[in-house]
């Protein structure tokens, strides 16, 4: 764990937020998952995960994989504050000439893997963390879920085989912001009582706010979170979140902003008044 | 002779990086568990995350194998294969159980005959077609130590012929020589193509006989050469028309420029009917007498 304290981790993590909504021009971004997931993905880079720039290719590192992958803004802009990824690259965002582009890919120093098709990176990690297990390793995956994308029978079917197998490496972090695409989770698929679910499949699970640097301190302070079974924290989140033009807007999912429109919503960021936005609603799904 | 089981078993002893995986079909694989403990992996009836858990194996540095029946490993997981394992170019060796005819009395939902067009569509990908149990074992060291993801349809039947040549990737044995007609085959029914052989050189045709083994990569100067020797190209496959061996062969001429009289022995357009092996190759018209039949029939046109 770093030494950075929680006011120099909100800094680190406005900043990021800062590179997240400079994305969200000239082709955009899916802006409101990224701000959604900003927190988390900070919290556990400084605070709870084996890894550092030097690390990316130490096999006793730990893993953390973006199954949602559209909230990759969030892992671009965490790796360029800490040292993975020259500041340059984030001006190359969906230039053809980098591959810094809408999901994740391992062009991206720092990115494990790829994804972009929901359901595939809990069974990725899964066999990540069979490896660890088989070599004797110390080390944990962390895979980051969206909570729509637990609409995916694979990501069931993947607990189920981690369950099974009594990964207490693999750890399963819900990115619980209520929304998917241009919808509430609840009113689609309902997906609570999630923690039962969950649970039922064989997880010890913790719920927690996953805006609090204190709350993720306690809870991944306890991992694994019971002796031989996948750990899964429900991380209550709002999408879009440090932006409240655009919190828990349903048509805030994938936007492309003017560059006017970025300016503004950089100074919202940092409390100096609502942004006013004209941009079309992009509904992409 | 050494059994599919045996070689597989041989080469994980001495290659620690080599994981065998199966979602619950352990037919031909049933000794290893407790060969190679923690090191056989059964997922149970989860096609998808065997093959998503195989690409982080593999991620790893380790060689995952994968089993499970053709249909279901190709169909049911393919986008993770395309997108776990083809993107991320990962070693991860597919083997897939009852493929083509070797459904037999299953029925359609077991008929593996879109997996060669499914697997050689994906980039990368190697495609491997054993004729009998000693190819696939001879094939299997190769399959290992080849950096690329491999599909493999997998075919224990007792010898199909004599081969004359080792195996290598990408290379066709030819087991015999003939200016008239060309039989190209590859898997199982190179038994079929082989008895035809024999009928239509008894009837004073002259056969080349090729038994392709690897459908990705093709040997595309065999099947060039054929077309520019012979009077007729024969496709034979349990496989649809479109996507296998009759597609490759088509492209192959087309890029090389060179025009043939092909005929065309595949599943067109449906699937077969289920029954006893021996029973469906009557029925559906590729035991050797009738794929020399039709050959005369094609000729004489």
């Amino acid at each position: 764990m770093s030494a950075l304290s929680h006011s120099e981790l909100k800094k680190l993590a406005l900043r990021v937020r800062e590179h997240i909504i400079r994305m969200a021009t000239d082709g955009g971004c899916f802006i409101g998952a990224s701000l959604s997931c900003a927190d988390l993905i900070v919290h556990l880079y400084t605070r709870v995960m084996h890894i550092s720039p030097d690390l990316l290719a130490d096999p006793s590192r730990d893993f953390l994989l973006l199954s949602k992958g559209h909230d990759v803004p969030a892992l671009y802009g965490t790796l360029v504050e800490l040292g993975y990824l020259p500041a340059s690259r984030l001006k190359n965002h969906l230039s053809t000439g980098d591959s810094m582009y809408w999901h994740p890919n391992r062009n991206i120093p720092g990115v494990e893997f790829h994804s972009g098709s929901l359901g595939h990176l809990l069974s990725v990690g899964l066999g990540i963390a069979l490896d660890i297990r088989l070599g004797g390793g110390s080390n944990r995956v962390f895979v980051i879920l969206g909570d729509g994308e637990l609409n995916e029978g694979s990501v069931w079917e993947s607990l189920l085989v981690a369950s099974a197998r009594k990964l207490d490496n693999l750890v399963c972090i819900v990115d619980r912001n209520e929304f998917q695409a241009n919808l509430r989770t609840e009113e689609l698929l309902p997906l609570e009582p999630l923690e039962q679910k969950f649970e039922a499949f064989g997880a010890r699970v913790q719920r927690v706010d996953g805006h609090s640097f204190s709350a993720l301190d306690r809870v991944f302070s306890e991992l694994p979170l019971a002796q031989g079974k996948v750990s899964v924290v429900i991380a209550d989140t709002v999408r879009g979140r440090g932006l409240p033009s655009i919190e828990r807007q349903a048509d805030r999912w994938f936007v492309n902003f003017t560059h006017a429109e970025v300016e503004a919503l950089l100074a919202e960021l940092h409390g100096e008044g609502r942004a006013h936005l004209t941009s079309e609603t992009l509904v992409v799904r | 002779m050494t059994t599919y089981e045996e070689a597989l078993l041989e080469l994980a002893l001495a290659d620690p990086r080599l994981v065998v995986m199966t979602a619950e079909n352990r037919a031909a694989i049933r000794g290893l568990p407790h060969r190679l403990g923690p090191r056989f992996i059964d997922v149970g009836i989860c096609e998808q995350t065997m093959v998503g858990a195989a690409a982080g194996l593999a991620l790893r540095g380790r060689i995952p194998i994968c089993h499970a029946l053709a249909t279901f490993l190709t169909l049911r997981a393919f986008e993770f294969i395309r997108t776990d394992v083809g993107i991320a170019k990962l070693p991860v060796k597919l083997v897939g159980g009852v493929p083509g005819f070797l459904s037999e009395g299953n029925g359609p939902t077991h008929q593996a005959l879109e997996d060669i067009a499914l697997m050689r569509g994906i980039p990368n990908m190697q495609v491997f077609c054993p004729a009998d149990g000693a190819e696939l074992v001879a094939m299997l060291p190769k399959i290992v130590e080849s950096p690329a993801p491999a599909y493999v349809r997998f075919n224990a039947a007792p010898p199909a012929v004599e081969h004359v040549a080792p195996f290598e990737i990408g290379v066709a044995e030819v087991l015999s020589q003939g200016q008239d007609v060309t039989l190209l085959s590859f898997g199982f029914l190179l038994r079929e193509a082989e008895e035809a052989r024999k009928e239509l050189e008894s009837q004073g045709l002259r056969v080349q006989l090729v038994n392709l083994r690897t459908l990705k990569p093709i040997a595309e100067d065999v099947i060039v050469r054929a077309a520019r020797g012979a009077r007729l190209l024969v496709t034979i496959e349990d496989h649809f028309q479109s996507g296998g061996l009759y597609s490759i062969v088509a492209e192959t001429l087309l890029k090389a420029g060179v025009s043939c009289r092909t005929l065309p022995i595949a599943l067109e357009e449906r699937w077969f009917q289920p029954g006893a092996l021996d029973a469906v190759l009557e029925y559906e018209g590729f035991t050797g007498t009738a794929i020399a039949r039709r050959v005369c029939q094609t000729l004489r046109r």
